[in-house]
């Protein structure tokens, strides 16, 4: 029979083989899942790998990767490091969407003022919209103990009823005859945050996350604190005695985490998506979890991922338009691609060795 | 170089690429913000995509991709179909409105089409169902049949489309039946259907023996038929697997005359940007068929309510009307504009409770 | 506004109903969760229980099939889950997400032919003289079967973690997995039985929504009840007899929310939808004294290494 021998140390070269087996793995067995519906699988695989990258409109679809990848490497990134120290932030998603309402609640406010600050201004309020919605779960879990997974997850309904709330109320644009949502921030040149350089996708966004990855590499490597999360995590009673204080590490954690993914919220209201309207959410905050494992927790690995998922999304759209595939088919799909990409991670950390009867 | 140009450069590229090879065949995308698999406001459209298809064949390729989130994913879905060459776009949801006018102006050749929305460019139109027609037939049938004088209503969200619903209903019921009463719950969802059954058994438990919804799926239906005695409503398709009883009509939105028309528009290049508001006379809305579980006089007389908005003699909104408050609204006579119908914000008099802001 | 109009006695006949997929899926996850796992994925085995009942339903005419499909539909999928966290050792939190959307995925694809049908209708028991009875009546003996099923779920599942061995074993595994394994326990195979017990109920929980509170068969009908559920258990600290009271605390806060509505309380729509939520979280904090819930190992990968 085949036995598991844990690896003294991660397997370098695995770890760098494992994505591309898992995604090869992938194209095989969705491409018999697309088979199955009755579609050529090589071009439907060909349609969403190919296509977004160097297809004949990747021109378009390739800054389409950024504003799609974006918030959920921020996002990511933020939970990644909670992650680490074993704080289970699930809530991103409630975060992402109380930053989005302060932030774009902080910019109706001035409208329609035109100057500088107000952009700026915005990102706090982004900021501390997430911040403080993190804040909850982190301070009920310093004070009472209680549990952040639940907490956290509950807020992000609590929080969509609120989006629900001020778009029918008080943000609703008094302009929009009456329908649900805001003004948009695309004909409000101080509010908007536009792509930097036209038609690059670049815009504060993705430069925000960029940066992200790099605090979060240098934090976790060459910080004190990083030391101390990454200690927290995989020894919590060490962390214990080398001075880690577990209360401010918590909050620390989850107010970061709330925090980049407020900002996420904040510029995706702002930019790609206009405006603050009942369904703004599209799930970003859930998927940016997935992002976080796929990543390994690691900056680089989160960037890689959520260029990945970013691809599928992408790809799969034009699947589905060019070959009429059901985007519940695309869905599948992805979880196939997760599917691999976790369960060959096993490689990294372990051998696989044949071995003869064991011996009890 | 700037995107736009680049795009429209892309764009003129593969209209002459495409020119050469298969000139006569016209290119429709759908966006549809649900799974066509909903069956409520998405299956109606795609069955319009269908119908489109099935008229014109060879001649049209249709596309469509399912589940698109409002924002900038419907507009990137746009975007990709407008570069793959489609010549005309149906972008089906309200939230779609913002980004069917950025990518329009992108690509000025290519037609579109936004549903329920306000905002025209020369190259958008605008189409929309005048589903408060249908609402004043069911308040008639509804005022007429009901016996605890208690109505349920499941609205989604308290928006105009919805209000406007509630009102011609209302309206309706009460011209028939002074005593009705309205019970209206908030459902704020489009889309749960557990939480629309919850609804449904809520109203019937407070006596409503007549429920109409808002709401697209077919849970209060099947609520209303444990209770025995409750009639409902097809709401945006027929739901006709609960006629006779409890489902004795529906609203049906049928979108398919006129996706023929814009189709059609566009191959014979007469296309031209409009702002449509349709209601039962272009066929637009369908009344479903009334069940034998309706009187024959009520029936008739739900017919020739149906007939008269069809020929244009009778407008649902027609005063005296006042407003909750009590203040004039429409003086004898005189009928609601289109403006004030589509931000409608108010109850009519004899509604109880509030709006929820 | 008339609170009088308000019955009582059918506010707590239709929150059993409405409690009743959340206490399934709640009672599956807390056993998955004694056994140290975590599996996020119950809103997607739900979705596949829910469509697997109905389809099965629909070609048999017996809810009987249908409900055993769902708890066998839920029960493969959640075998992808044993797959990837107890063979490939994959992270259980990833690994859950992954699967629910494969679920979502997975059963809007069979569920394509089964879009308008409607299904047989569940038969509700209808003892004579006590289904009359007021009040006693309509709360317990007139609902269909799968919510006594349901109900005696818990009591089972109370009295096996309490009472027998099997329960020990499996707090044992829950607890402290490399102790466990040292007195020679298999916690692997008891493991894997536990996630499928989960699914399997999970399963039968998207079932009841499909073909009983719903029914009816619509893409993403679940509507993320699952997520509650996984909230319930947690709420419940662990502990069999407080699931069921924490379901009928949701099911009846929304039941309660909607009656309000129609009795004309202007109360924000969008407050009263939070409610369940805010008092959850509240329970929440006034519970985290007892610490005793919590399953040690919860969450975390095992592997033995000799």
């Amino acid at each position: 029979m085949i036995v598991l021998e844990k690896r003294p140390q991660p397997s370098q070269a695995w770890s760098l083989a494992t994505p591309i087996v898992a995604v090869l793995a992938t194209m095989f067995f969705g491409g018999l899942l697309f088979a199955a519906l009755g579609k050529n699988p090589v071009e439907s695989i060909m349609t969403i790998f190919w296509e977004p990258l160097f297809g004949e409109f990747s021109f378009y679809y390739r800054p389409q990767l950024l504003v799609k990848g974006a918030p959920l490497v921020l996002i990511a990134i933020g939970l990644s490091l909670g992650f680490k120290a074993g704080i289970w932030n699930i809530g991103a998603e409630g975060q992402y969407i109380m930053g989005a309402i302060v932030g774009a609640g902080v910019g109706l406010a001035f409208y329609p003022l035109e100057a500088w600050y107000i952009f700026p201004l915005m990102v706090i309020g982004g900021a501390l919209g997430g911040w403080a919605w993190a804040m909850i779960p982190a301070f009920l879990k310093v004070r009472f103990g209680t549990n952040e997974i639940l907490v956290s997850l509950m807020l992000v309904y609590v929080a969509e009823q609120m989006l629900a709330s001020v778009s029918l109320g008080l943000l609703k644009n008094p302009e929009g005859f009456g329908f649900p949502g805001s003004r948009n921030f695309q004909s409000y040149a101080s509010a908007y945050n536009a792509e930097l350089i036209e038609g690059s996708g670049m815009h504060w966004g993705v430069v925000a996350a960029l940066i992200a990855v790099i605090f979060a590499y240098v934090l976790l490597n060459r910080h004190m604190l990083g030391f101390h999360i990454r200690l927290t995590g995989e020894a919590p009673r060490a962390a214990r005695f080398a001075g880690v204080n577990p209360a401010r590490l918590i909050l620390f954690c989850l107010g970061l985490a709330g925090a980049l993914a407020g900002l996420a919220g904040l510029f995706e209201v702002s930019g790609p998506s206009g405006q603050i309207t009942i369904d703004f959410n599209v799930g970003y905050g859930f998927t940016a979890i997935i992002v976080a494992f796929l990543g390994r927790l690691h900056p680089v690995g989160i960037l890689l991922a959520g260029s990945l998922m970013a691809l599928t999304y992408i790809g799969g759209e034009i699947a589905q338009s060019e070959l009429g595939l059901p985007a519940a088919a695309i869905q599948v799909f992805q979880g196939m691609l997760l599917f691999f990409l976790l369960a060959f991670d096993l490689l990294t950390n372990y051998r696989l060795r044949l071995a003869l009867k064991e011996v009890a | 170089m700037k995107l736009t140009t680049l795009l429209a450069t892309a764009a003129m590229a593969l209209g002459m690429a495409t020119a050469g090879v298969a000139q006569d065949k016209t290119k429709v995308g759908f966006v549809y913000v649900g799974p066509v698999g909903d069956g409520g406001w998405t299956y109606e459209h795609d069955k319009g995509r269908q119908a489109v298809e099935a008229e014109f064949g060879d001649q049209v390729e249709t596309v469509f991709v399912e589940s698109v989130p409002e924002g900038p994913d419907s507009e990137r879905v746009m975007t990709q179909m407008a570069l793959d060459g489609a010549d005309l776009i149906f972008t089906t949801s309200f939230g779609y409105m913002d980004p069917t006018i950025n990518v329009a102006k992108k690509f000025p050749k290519v037609k579109f089409e936004h549903a329920t929305g306000y905002k025209t460019a020369p190259n958008v139109s605008v189409y929309s169902a005048r589903f408060y027609e249908g609402r004043a037939v069911q308040g008639h049938i509804a005022g007429k049949m009901t016996k605890s004088n208690v109505v349920g209503y499941i609205g989604s969200y308290p928006i105009p489309e919805v209000i406007r619903g509630i009102n011609s209903a209302y309206i309706h019921a009460k011209k028939v039946n002074p005593d009705v009463e309205f019970k209206i719950v908030w459902a704020y969802t489009w889309f749960d259907p557990a939480k629309e059954a919850d609804a449904a058994k809520v109203l019937i438990e407070q006596g409503a023996d007549v429920i109409l919804q808002h709401t697209d799926s077919t849970a209060p239906q099947a609520a209303a038929q444990d209770a025995g005695n409750v009639i409902t409503f097809g709401q945006a398709s027929d739901m006709s697997e609960y006629a006779p009883m409890p489902r004795v009509s529906s609203i049906i939105d049928n979108w398919a005359p006129y996706y023929i028309a814009r189709t059609k528009a566009v191959m014979d290049g007469s296309w031209e940007s409009v702002n449509t508001w349709d209601g039962i006379a272009q066929g637009m809305v369908e009344i479903g068929e009334i069940s034998d579980a309706v009187p024959a006089d009520v029936k008739e007389e739900a017919l020739a309510m149906k007939a008269a908005m069809a020929d244009g003699s009778y407008h649902p909104f027609t005063g005296p009307l006042n407003k909750q408050d009590g203040s004039d609204w429409l003086a004898e006579g005189e009928t609601a504009d289109d403006g004030t119908l589509a931000g409608m914000n108010f109850y009519v008099e004899g509604l109880d409770g509030e709006i929820p802001q | 506004m008339d609170l009088s109009e308000i019955n009582p006695v059918l506010l707590i006949a239709s929150l059993m109903v409405a409690a009743t997929p959340l206490l399934l899926a709640a009672i599956g996850e807390l056993v998955v969760e004694k056994a140290g796992v975590l599996n996020l994925g119950v809103e997607g085995m739900m979705i596949i229980g829910a469509i697997c009942g109905f389809a099965i339903t629909v070609e048999t005419g017996s809810t009987l099939f249908g409900f055993v499909a769902a708890a066998v539909g839920g029960a493969v999928l959640s075998l992808l889950f044993v797959l990837l966290t107890q063979v490939a050792l994959a992270n259980q939190v990833a690994s859950g997400l992954a699967l629910t959307l494969f679920g979502l995925g997975l059963s809007a694809l069979m569920g394509q032919s089964y879009v308008g049908v409607k299904p047989p209708s569940t038969p509700e028991l209808n003892i004579p003289w006590l289904s009359d009875l007021p009040v006693v009546g309509p709360i317990l003996f007139s609902h269909d079967l799968v919510l006594y099923f349901g109900i005696g779920l818990i009591a089972v599942v109370w009295a096996v973690l309490k009472y027998t061995r099997l329960g020990l074993i499996l707090r044992a595994v829950g607890e402290n997995h490399d102790a466990a394994h040292a007195l020679g326990y298999k916690v692997i195979r008891i493991r894997v039985l536990a996630i499928m017990f989960g699914g399997a109920c999970a399963g039968l929980g998207g079932a009841y929504i499909s073909l009983v509170r719903v029914p009816q068969w619509t893409e993403g009908m679940t509507a993320g009840i699952g997520w509650i559920a996984l909230a319930l258990v947690v709420f419940a600290s662990w502990k069999p007899w407080r699931v069921l009271l924490g379901a009928y605390l949701f099911g009846g806060i929304t039941v309660l929310q909607l009656n309000l509505q129609a009795a004309g309380v202007a109360i924000p729509v969008e407050y009263l939808a939070m409610s369940p939520y805010i008092i959850t979280i509240l329970v929440l904090v006034i519970l985290s004294a007892d610490k005793s819930g919590a399953p040690a190992s919860l969450g975390r990968i095992f592997h033995a290494s000799h």
